[in-house]
């Protein structure tokens, strides 16, 4: 093995980790919403920063592997993917302080009929699943498996759709549950966009692997 | 549809019985930087010499397909003519050594009797000099002996001689190998300017120089041509595995 193949190896480990610690901060933040536990709320924001952290670790150590060794084919195209990945991955970081933070903003428990009529809690479920899918075809390169991310994205994008038209009904049934509402609105749009997140990954694991570049296409 | 310089059709070349360069097909555009690389005894500075025969001068060695200079076989011209048209430079700068900076330029004139009058010679002087980045330094020195400049003046000063004959074509074989970082980016600028007049083909063992100067990159190994293509597609995402193993390292 070169010196190049065991640097790539340890980035991807490294990638690995930090994908293990975004996963963990949307686990933390559904349960901080589940059980309304602001503590755990306020240590995934404690978190974020670790996970700033780790970006800019990565992103130094990509830096340093194009300074150093030159790649070229597949290692250049994995180091690109690697470094826009640890930037996908930072903004789902950002998505779970986000949400974490609403957690503690919120006065009261979230009301468990309107997070089951927006099935808030189905798409915290969808958004861990395409981000350890996600996590699965990168450490294996399964493009497969990576391209069952842009249907699952699908998935979100229709609970998103459908929530607005819940979240309307709910408040002409009772305007007490606008503030809410309206918290359980942002979160169903964040989370949306953790498989937009999840997405653009598919298609830096396709391009790393295949050489295929999908983004702007519509039929992947 | 490219203008196709350099030509070749099933072309081998051999030492004795053994076959080093096998079933080229190649072509390579005007005004394009070619680099040719691959492991060592792959073939490609073989392959280089054949293209303006200097491989002949070896004993023992023959060729046989094609090599076309546009459309006429090199093996049916004279080769001082086409050498003359496909000037070539070597590893090690080589200027003649008893011969001024002055008379190293205008010295292919002289081997092959080329007599030009002394305004004519002035001026192909400045020509291939400025042409070769190498004027400003030495116009004032023109008469003094072309061995008393650096190593990467030295490789420019034979860069100016092989332009001075007016070639169409320049071979270089592994230009840069013999020079200092410093000399090396200035011969790679020099390889970016000389494009705009002449078609450059490099053997290189430097993959980041093959990178940075070509427009094309040629891949032999085992006197095959693997793989030929435009140099960006392939050094992101060549086609073929043997490529790919050699420019990321990987070659066993």
């Amino acid at each position: 093995m070169t010196q190049l193949e065991v640097e790539l190896n340890e980035l991807k480990t490294e990638v690995s980790n930090m994908w293990s610690l975004v996963m963990s901060q949307l686990t933390k933040t559904r349960d901080a919403i589940v059980y309304f536990d602001k503590d755990l709320a306020r240590e995934v924001v404690l978190r974020e920063k670790r996970v700033n952290a780790y970006e800019l670790k990565l992103d130094r150590d990509c830096e340093n592997i194009f300074a150093l060794y030159c790649p070229v084919a597949i290692d250049l195209r994995f180091l690109l993917a690697a470094l826009k990945i640890n930037n996908n991955l930072e903004r789902i970081g950002d998505i779970a302080d986000g949400i974490a933070r609403y957690v503690i903003d919120a006065p009261t428990p979230f009301d468990k009929t309107l997070l089951e009529a927006t099935q808030l809690l189905d798409m915290f479920e969808n958004s861990m699943i395409v981000t350890n899918d996600a996590k699965v075809a990168f450490e294996t390169e399964d493009t497969h498996l990576a391209r069952t991310i842009f249907e699952k994205d699908d998935i979100l994008d229709k609970l998103n759709r459908k929530a607005n038209h819940t979240i309307a009904d709910c408040i002409k049934q009772d305007l007490a549950v606008t503030e809410e509402a309206m918290y359980v609105l942002s979160i169903i749009r964040k989370l949306e966009r953790v498989g937009d997140q999840c997405t653009n990954i598919a298609e830096e694991i396709i391009f790393y692997i295949e050489a295929k570049v999908l983004k702007h296409f519509q039929a992947k | 549809m490219e203008d196709t310089i350099v030509r070749t059709n099933d072309f081998n070349a051999y030492f004795g019985t053994n076959h080093v360069v096998k079933n080229v097909n190649i072509e390579i555009p005007r005004n394009h930087t070619v680099a040719v690389m691959g492991p060592s005894g792959c073939g490609k500075t073989t392959f280089l010499r054949c293209i303006n025969r200097m491989h002949e001068l070896i004993a023992g060695a023959h060729t046989d397909g094609k090599i076309y200079l546009h459309n006429e076989d090199v093996y049916d011209m004279h080769p001082i003519f086409v050498r003359l048209k496909i000037g070539m430079v070597f590893q090690r700068p080589n200027p003649f050594p008893n011969l001024s900076i002055y008379d190293n330029v205008i010295a292919g004139y002289k081997l092959v009797g080329m007599k030009l009058s002394k305004a004519d010679r002035d001026q192909k002087v400045e020509e291939s000099l400025t042409k070769s980045a190498l004027w400003n330094e030495v116009k004032d020195s023109l008469h003094k002996k072309g061995t008393f400049l650096s190593g990467g003046q030295q490789q420019r000063l034979c860069i100016a001689r092989a332009i001075a004959m007016e070639p169409e074509v320049m071979l270089f074989d592994e230009p840069t190998s013999a020079l200092d970082p410093i000399s090396t980016a200035s011969i790679e600028e020099l390889f970016h300017d000389l494009k705009k007049s002449y078609t450059l083909i490099i053997v290189t063992h430097n993959m980041q120089q093959a990178a940075r100067v070509s427009d094309r990159t040629a891949f032999f190994y085992l006197g095959e041509l693997v793989e030929y293509d435009d140099t960006k597609q392939m050094f992101t995402n060549p086609t073929d595995i043997r490529t790919q193993n050699y420019i990321t390292g990987r070659f066993s």
